[in-house]
């Protein structure tokens, strides 16, 4: 029973968190264009060889400042036209065969995920010989994917990979809902409207109002 | 072009006069309270919110695809491809926990004033019904995204049934279509979502509101204002409700829709609260996620199921605990003892036990999100006799059932510490 009481006063002090790998902030800019261009750069040479982005478009792209030309000769390498989706060459099948797991689609990882854990994940590589990849994860332990990006980090250095990692986080954020970017500028106007309105209905309130006592 | 409408306005009442009729009867010579204060815009935030859900739900369906293989494909569909589709999309999902918020405040207000007493009791009822159908009509809608909280959350409601004794398990089958959450359960959820829900629950506001106009609005002060009438026969305290209550609630309404649209245009996960995270993973009948929990508004009665611990093996005693944590509801007009209606004029009786009511209902519905660990374990030593008594060793499940007696407490103990209230005066005519 004291111990009972005891927990009822300190519960909250004693409230424990989880053990997990802390993640990082993710320093993503949503409206950095060159930024997002980067990152959809980095995505369909490396991510989309094994996973797909079958809910988004080629030509939605153009959210990004770039023409549908632009979009054709430097990001389109698996398919014909530009309205089709960012689907993978690879059956959800051979993903399993080759590694114990079909990659997940991205459209909306970042949304499941959070752009922090795939900030994080993407840095937290090491190698690990025990692993079929031979490479393991400090945020997604025995993770199958190998780590992809190994040659830009060896490549890049730590705050190159960084900022490669960030482009390309941001573009994943953008992914997971292209409708954002206007939703908060149609969202000003919305509650701008509202709040016009909100003068007269409560001035005509007053007025109604008025002999009531 | 006055005089035209005129006319036709007069063509059409000679032939049906039945609408002018009800425009006065429950609107313009509909005499409410003229002393309604915040907690009475609910209702009518309900009735808008009821219709907002229903026109996006409409325009959703154009789009959606119910079918185990293209749901979650054609909900991205709508935010990415259908023009304006993202905003019909967070129209409804933000609506769902804006009808339980404004339902909760609006059940809130009647335990403030008494509106479940006598002659009031009907209103009461079909609001619980409301309530019931509601709970009904979001869980049916939240499998239709198919992501894995749909699924699995689905899944594990539908189980609760099949802890019924007997019948049980071919209850859940019969819910389900199939042994398991499946395309048959997802068509079937979509059938009664967008169509047999929605009108039993119309008919049972349209219920609520005529059994409301008959006997008239309760008010802060919980006086009958049709004791003391004019000359004319009109309440001396009543206000037509239109103009008066119309443009008052038009006022009320602009409020609320800015704060829908606060919520809708810049957080429309809020936090993971309104739309899961892991909702945006496709359901996966073979990977059970690692913690499921109900969407919040369910969450102070998921937590008083997972509180109640098992009996014989059993998790049928939780379920019924949770069931009656419900349905008692319907009785509290009777459970209410109080000589007076008004929280105003109640003794400290009652406004204790409301306020620990409350209390409990929200650390529930805190619980009920979290894991059972989330508070820690007691320090208990193994073998030792407190080890043995204990049958879970999990703080935040202890607080839980603390929780769960004062939620029952507060409607049990009703009718005694009501009766008992050291209640004041209440005045003849409403107060301003």
């Amino acid at each position: 029973m004291r111990t009972l009481l005891a927990a009822l006063l300190f519960v909250p002090a004693v409230a424990l968190a989880e053990a997990t790998y802390p993640l990082d902030r993710a320093p993503i800019e949503p409206r950095d264009l060159v930024s997002l261009q980067a990152g959809a750069r980095t995505f369909v040479n490396y991510c989309l060889n094994c996973h797909g982005a079958q809910y988004m478009r080629y030509n939605r792209l153009g959210d990004l400042g770039l023409t549908e030309a632009q979009i054709r000769d430097n990001l389109m390498f698996a398919a014909d036209k530009v309205g089709e989706t960012m689907r993978v060459a690879m059956s959800a099948r051979d993903g399993k065969a080759w590694f114990g797991v079909p990659p997940p689609d991205l459209s909306v990882i970042a949304r499941s995920r959070g752009a922090d854990w795939l900030y994080t994940y993407l840095r937290a590589f090491y190698r690990d010989e025990k692993t079929a990849s031979g490479w393991n994860n400090r945020v997604f332990a025995n993770v199958a994917m190998p780590h992809v990006l190994w040659k830009l980090q060896a490549e890049q250095g730590v705050a190159q990979y960084d900022r490669t990692v960030r482009d390309l986080v941001n573009f994943l954020v953008y992914l997971g809902e292209p409708a954002a970017r206007s939703r908060k500028s149609i969202g000003i106007v919305v509650l701008f409207v509202l709040g016009v309105l909100f003068v007269f209905a409560y001035a005509m309130k007053k007025a109604f109002w008025k002999d009531v006592r | 072009m006055a005089s035209r409408l005129m006319a036709l306005w007069e063509w059409f009442d000679a032939r049906m006069p039945s609408v002018a009729e009800e425009w006065r009867k429950h609107a313009a010579e509909y005499y409410a309270p003229k002393n309604f204060n915040f907690w009475y815009y609910f209702g009518v935030l309900s009735m808008l919110v009821l219709v907002i859900q229903i026109v996006s739900g409409i325009f959703l369906t154009m789009h959606y695809k119910p079918d185990a293989g293209l749901a979650f494909g054609s909900v991205e569909y709508i935010m990415r491809d259908v023009s304006g589709g993202w905003i019909l999309r967070y129209i409804h999902s933000t609506g769902a926990s804006a009808f339980f918020v404004v339902v909760y405040l609006h059940m809130f207000r009647a335990l403030l004033y008494g509106s479940h007493r006598e002659p009031r009791e009907l209103i009461w009822i079909f609001g619980v019904l409301i309530y019931l159908t509601l709970m009904a009509e979001a869980f049916l809608g939240y499998l239709l995204p198919w992501g894995q909280m749909s699924y699995w959350g689905a899944q594990v409601i539908v189980n609760l049934f099949a802890v019924v004794p007997y019948i049980g398990p071919d209850l859940a089958l019969w819910i389900r279509g199939d042994y398991v959450v499946s395309d048959a359960t997802l068509n079937r959820f979509f059938a009664l979502h967008v169509i047999a829900i929605p009108l039993v629950l119309l008919g049972l506001v349209v219920a609520h509101i005529l059994a409301l106009h008959d006997v008239g609005s309760n008010n802060p002060d919980g006086v009958e204002i049709k004791k003391r009438k004019d000359a004319h026969g009109r309440p001396v305290d009543g206000i037509p409700f239109h103009p008066y209550y119309t443009v008052k609630d038009t006022v009320g309404a602009v409020v609320f829709l800015a704060i829908f649209c606060v919520v809708m245009f810049f957080m429309p996960e809020m936090g993971g609260y309104f739309l899961e995270h892991n909702n945006f993973i496709p359901a996966d009948p073979l990977k059970t996620p690692e913690h499921i929990a109900p969407l919040w508004y369910f969450t102070p009665y998921y937590s008083i199921l997972r509180a109640v611990p098992p009996l014989f093996n059993s998790q049928f005693p939780g379920v019924l605990a949770m069931g009656i944590a419900v349905l008692i509801l319907f009785l509290l007009p009777w459970l209410d003892r109080s000589p007076v209606k008004s929280i105003r004029y109640r003794g400290a009786y009652y406004k204790v036990a409301l306020a620990l009511f409350v209390v409990a209902f929200v650390i529930l519905g805190y619980l009920g999100i979290e894991k059972t660990t989330v508070w820690g374990q007691f320090a208990v030593t193994e073998g030792s006799l407190m080890d043995r008594m204990l049958d879970t060793k999990d703080r935040a499940t202890w607080v839980a059932r603390v929780c769960t007696v004062l939620y029952f407490a507060f409607f049990i103990l009703m009718p005694w510490y009501t009766a008992r209230d050291k209640v004041k005066p209440v005045p003849d005519r409403v107060t301003m």
